[in-house]
């Protein structure tokens, strides 16, 4: 299941994760995104870490991580930002990002 | 409620439409022009041309065919496509609904080579305003383009932002109607910004300094949103989030299906070879793909 991320759990689940996370950064809004909210799903089915952080609700969060589109897709490995992706990514691309 | 809305008028559309008209599906063709044909003086490799035909030529022809067909063409430009279970169409000739719509523009147009444009991309460069206005709230932002397609990302704009401008950078304004959005028609330098995009750099060439160098200035832009031309094949498919490819084309599989269940695309825009054979063919397989969705959706 894809973790449903705020300001309060951010850094624990995201910054102190050994593992590497997913972010996706997205809005009920947006066509592209609701195209890849299934895609991020079955990553994290397949074992991946992964949050979501609505926009709507989370502005301060898109705002610290300079999030101007969506969908945006960050990599946080060792709690920092690794990967960035903007716009919609298919599952081989975002297992790419994962996996380096 | 059409049951097709085919976008485009060349080989590949109008072979869509020829297909999806057989199938009795009544498909509508939107016209916006000839596109790439118009560059091509004399086509000789097609099959069964006996002399060459200029692509214009060619283009009247299959327009002449759908017609006889009873296919119906309006002409009208695209300005996006949105819904989710059913497609609206909108166009410069009003909004439309249908159940399938077939991609058929041409090629992609390749991002304006302008420093700055692809270095922003995620940091203040935006291809889709409603997707993206959200983040530029009581900001400044601009528009790149100057047709209906950039007129419409800025009206998607003007509610949210302190304050909209479109750049035509150079170019003439070509706006089908009134419309109270500024206007600069003054050549882009460059986008700048540190970490994101901070404004534009025009060259006016009106006024040039005492040595000759032409005189720049800096408009402040939080954003800068592409919408160069018309709306392309790509344009559209990246906005309602289908897959492209690497290249920048339209993902589609052997039935000519985008990963938007009942979008399909056709010809130029999914890549490959740029020819009339190619976008007969796959024109022709989306025509039959796009009737056998709606006929399997009645069903369903």
């Amino acid at each position: 299941m894809e973790l449903v991320l705020t300001a309060e759990n951010f850094e624990k689940e995201v910054l102190q994760s050994e593992k590497p996370v997913l972010v996706d950064f997205w809005a009920t809004w947006c066509g592209p995104c609701m195209r890849q909210g299934p895609i991020v799903e079955e990553l994290a089915k397949e074992g991946y870490a992964v949050g979501k952080v609505n926009v709507d609700e989370q502005m301060a969060l898109a705002q610290k991580y300079q999030v101007m589109n969506i969908p945006t897709l960050l990599v946080f490995k060792d709690g920092k930002e690794a990967q960035r992706l903007v716009g919609l990514s298919s599952k081989d691309t975002l297992k790419k990002a994962m996996d380096l | 409620m059409e049951k097709i809305i085919i976008v485009g008028a060349g080989p590949a559309g109008i072979s869509a439409a020829i297909y999806a008209a057989r199938g009795n599906m009544d498909p509508l063709v939107l016209n916006n022009g000839i596109g790439a044909l118009e560059k091509a003086e004399k086509i000789e490799n097609y099959y069964g041309l006996d002399r060459p035909l200029s692509g214009r030529e060619l283009y009247e022809r299959g327009l002449a065919q759908a017609r006889a067909l009873g296919v119906r063409i309006l002409d009208a430009q695209v300005l996006g496509v949105g819904g989710f279970d059913t497609f609206e169409v909108r166009t410069t000739e009003g909004t439309l609904e249908a159940e399938s719509v077939i991609l058929a523009t041409g090629g992609k147009r390749s991002t304006p080579p302008i420093p700055g444009v692809k270095e922003f991309e995620g940091r203040g460069v935006s291809y889709c305003a409603v997707c993206d206005a959200f983040f530029y709230r009581g900001k400044e932002v601009a528009v790149l383009g100057n047709s209906d397609f950039a007129l419409h990302e800025a009206e998607e704009l003007v509610n949210l932002a302190s304050g909209v401008t479109i750049y035509t950078d150079g170019l003439e304004p070509h706006f089908s109607r009134e419309h109270p959005i500024a206007v600069n028609t003054m050549k882009i330098q460059a986008i700048e910004g540190d970490s994101r995009v901070s404004g534009i750099r025009l060259q006016s060439d009106v006024t040039a300094l005492e040595d000759g160098t032409p005189q720049e200035s800096v408009m402040p832009a939080d954003g800068v949103f592409v919408a160069v031309g018309v709306a392309g094949s790509s344009e559209i498919a990246r906005q309602m989030g289908a897959e492209l490819t690497e290249k920048g084309h339209i993902k589609v599989d052997e039935k000519m299906a985008t990963t938007i269940p009942g979008l399909f695309a056709a010809g130029d825009c999914t890549g490959g070879l740029l020819q009339v054979s190619k976008a007969v063919y796959e024109g022709s397989q989306a025509g039959i793909s796009a009737s056998q969705y709606v006929r399997r959706r009645g069903n369903a």
